[in-house]
């Protein structure tokens, strides 16, 4: 079979490579959303115990 | 009613943290082969459909993606119903999270189900029973989504969504049915079956390894979105601090 | 048991005297409900066939409008004033106040506006099996409205914004749209709809066991 047959899927070619197409960046967003979302968090909360860490000994002085 | 203490502990965000990185790794993996071993058996192995020819290949990602938006919200249901009644807070993590990927799959099985209707149909659209309850079903997971978004308290909102999630599920069945009813008898277009009474193995074991797949992906992002949710939850616990501040001592 | 009977009558009474001393809160639902349904008419033309088809499907498509408009003032008085938070403090459970405010909800609400959905039916010239059926199916679906209604209402209550009650609400009723129009079709045809009302009861019976206890949870959420 030779990838012009394969990628034209016997005349559904726009048909099936558009919902695969669709459904990789839909699953793609899927991964890629928490992932990005987990590091934001984990950055936020470092920077904010960092700063705590800063404070606390000012504080007491 | 008592739960066993393990229940507990497995609930505990700390534990649940520190093992659901791992675990996720894990599912990726699995999730991964599934994935090469259903496209290639989907896409190349196995043989053009008699009557549809090769367009039927959009099956193995629209049947997998529709069992999923059931699935997920099930899952989304009894994880808020235990959130709801033993105050879990691993639940309500897991419910919140299961709600934007249960809606793109179920946005996902939509489009797929459009596309596929389009050689097979000869149009986009058919008020046709499955793709009609798809379509209620997004609604369903929007507004569950948005009642969610709509408050502060995150708490609150886990426990409201958890009881709109119920409401939701008890209705789901009485949807499906008033939808199949109402399009046997509006039925337009002949509309040649999408699933077929038998289904060659060359044609299922793909689909097998699709669903599994499917399921796969589902469990591993749903932790990766509990592991941030949690680490918003508790931000101010003490497993926290410890974690992430000593992270920043040692670099 | 018997004084459980008499607090839901003494909240019944109340509300219902409530609700007629409020008359703007009352009538406006059923103006709104009116006003839309001869909006149709001038859309489409006044004596045109497809009309005719279409008028009880805009009958109850515009029940479920007025009913979701209604339904978002059932709780806010009485969660703004804190009666809702003195009752559940009570040792009288929760459901017993919910309940009887959605069924005074129904009489003043969905019993004038199913008196105006035949009127309007006669008016616009349907035949006599279709507004029968018109009626039954009001008379199922209509509680069914209320109660699930109530649950939704509960969660948003305090939420800003009328748009997010309607988008949760109206997927849910979907399915008793969905039978109803089913039923009054084949009435119009002269068909048994016997099974079409069989599977309204059978969700007016669940929707009144599940229904209050579900709108309970909802408002001690809000609450706490």
């Amino acid at each position: 079979m030779s990838l012009n047959e394969f990628l034209s899927m016997g005349g559904y070619g726009t048909y099936v490579w558009s919902s695969y197409g669709i459904s990789a960046l839909v699953l793609f967003i899927n991964v890629i959303q928490p992932v990005l979302r987990e590091r934001k968090t984990v950055r936020e909360l470092q920077k904010r115990f960092q700063t705590m860490q800063q404070h606390q000994p000012d504080s007491k002085s | 009613m008592k739960l066993p203490r393990w229940i507990h502990q497995f609930g505990s965000p700390k534990y649940f943290y520190e093992l659901s990185l791992w675990l996720s790794r894990w599912v990726a993996i699995v999730c991964v082969i599934c994935f090469v071993c259903g496209l290639y058996g989907g896409l190349v192995l196995a043989p053009a459909d008699y009557q549809q020819g090769d367009s039927f290949r959009i099956m193995y990602i629209h049947v997998p993606s529709a069992w999923m938006s059931l699935f997920i919200y099930m899952v989304m249901a009894v994880a808020g119903g235990i959130g709801l009644i033993w105050r879990i807070k691993l639940a309500e993590i897991v419910a919140r999270s299961s709600a934007p990927i249960g809606a793109s799959f179920t946005f996902l099985a939509l489009v797929t189900g459009a596309i596929w209707g389009k050689p097979m149909w000869g149009t986009w659209w058919v008020w046709d029973a499955r793709l009609t309850s798809e379509l209620i079903l997004l609604f369903l997971y929007l507004g569950y989504i948005a009642l969610q978004s709509a408050f502060e308290d995150r708490r609150v909102a886990a426990r409201a969504g958890a009881i709109l999630a119920l409401v939701g599920i008890v209705n789901i069945p009485i949807i499906h049915y008033s939808v199949e009813w109402w399009s046997t008898l509006h039925q337009g277009p002949t509309i040649t079956k999408m699933d077929k009474p038998s289904i060659h193995l060359s044609m299922l074991i793909p689909l097998l390894f699709m669903v599994l797949a499917f399921k796969t992906f589902f469990i591993s992002t749903l932790l990766i979105r509990a592991r941030s949710e949690i680490l918003e939850y508790e931000c101010n616990a003490s497993w926290v601090k410890q974690l992430l501040g000593s992270n920043n001592v040692t670099k | 048991m018997r004084e459980y009977l008499n607090i839901f009558f003494v909240i019944l009474r109340r509300d219902l005297i409530l609700a007629f001393r409020n008359k703007a809160e009352l009538i406006n639902p059923l103006m709104f409900f009116v006003i839309v349904i001869v909006l149709f008419p001038l859309a489409f033309g006044s004596d045109s066939a497809l009309l005719k088809q279409l008028t009880s499907g805009i009958i109850w498509v515009t029940a479920l409008l007025a009913t979701c408009l209604s339904l978002e003032t059932i709780f806010r008085s009485d969660f703004e004033d804190g009666s809702i938070e003195q009752f559940s403090l009570s040792r009288y459970p929760l459901t017993l106040l919910v309940s009887a405010k959605i069924l005074a909800h129904w009489m003043t609400f969905s019993i004038p506006l199913i008196v105006i959905a035949l009127f309007t039916g006669i008016v616009l010239s349907l035949s006599s099996q279709t507004i029968s059926a018109l009626f039954i199916t009001l008379l199922l679906g209509t509680p069914v409205l209320s109660l699930i209604g109530a649950i939704t209402v509960a969660l948003t209550i305090g939420l800003r914004g009328g748009m997010l009650l309607s988008l949760l609400i109206l997927p849910l009723y979907m399915p008793i749209l969905i039978f109803s129009m089913l039923a009054i079709q084949n009435a119009a045809v002269g068909q048994s709809i016997t099974a079409e009302l069989y599977f309204l009861a059978g969700i007016l019976v669940l929707a009144i066991t599940l229904a209050p206890i579900a709108t309970a949870a909802a408002l001690r959420i809000r609450l706490s």
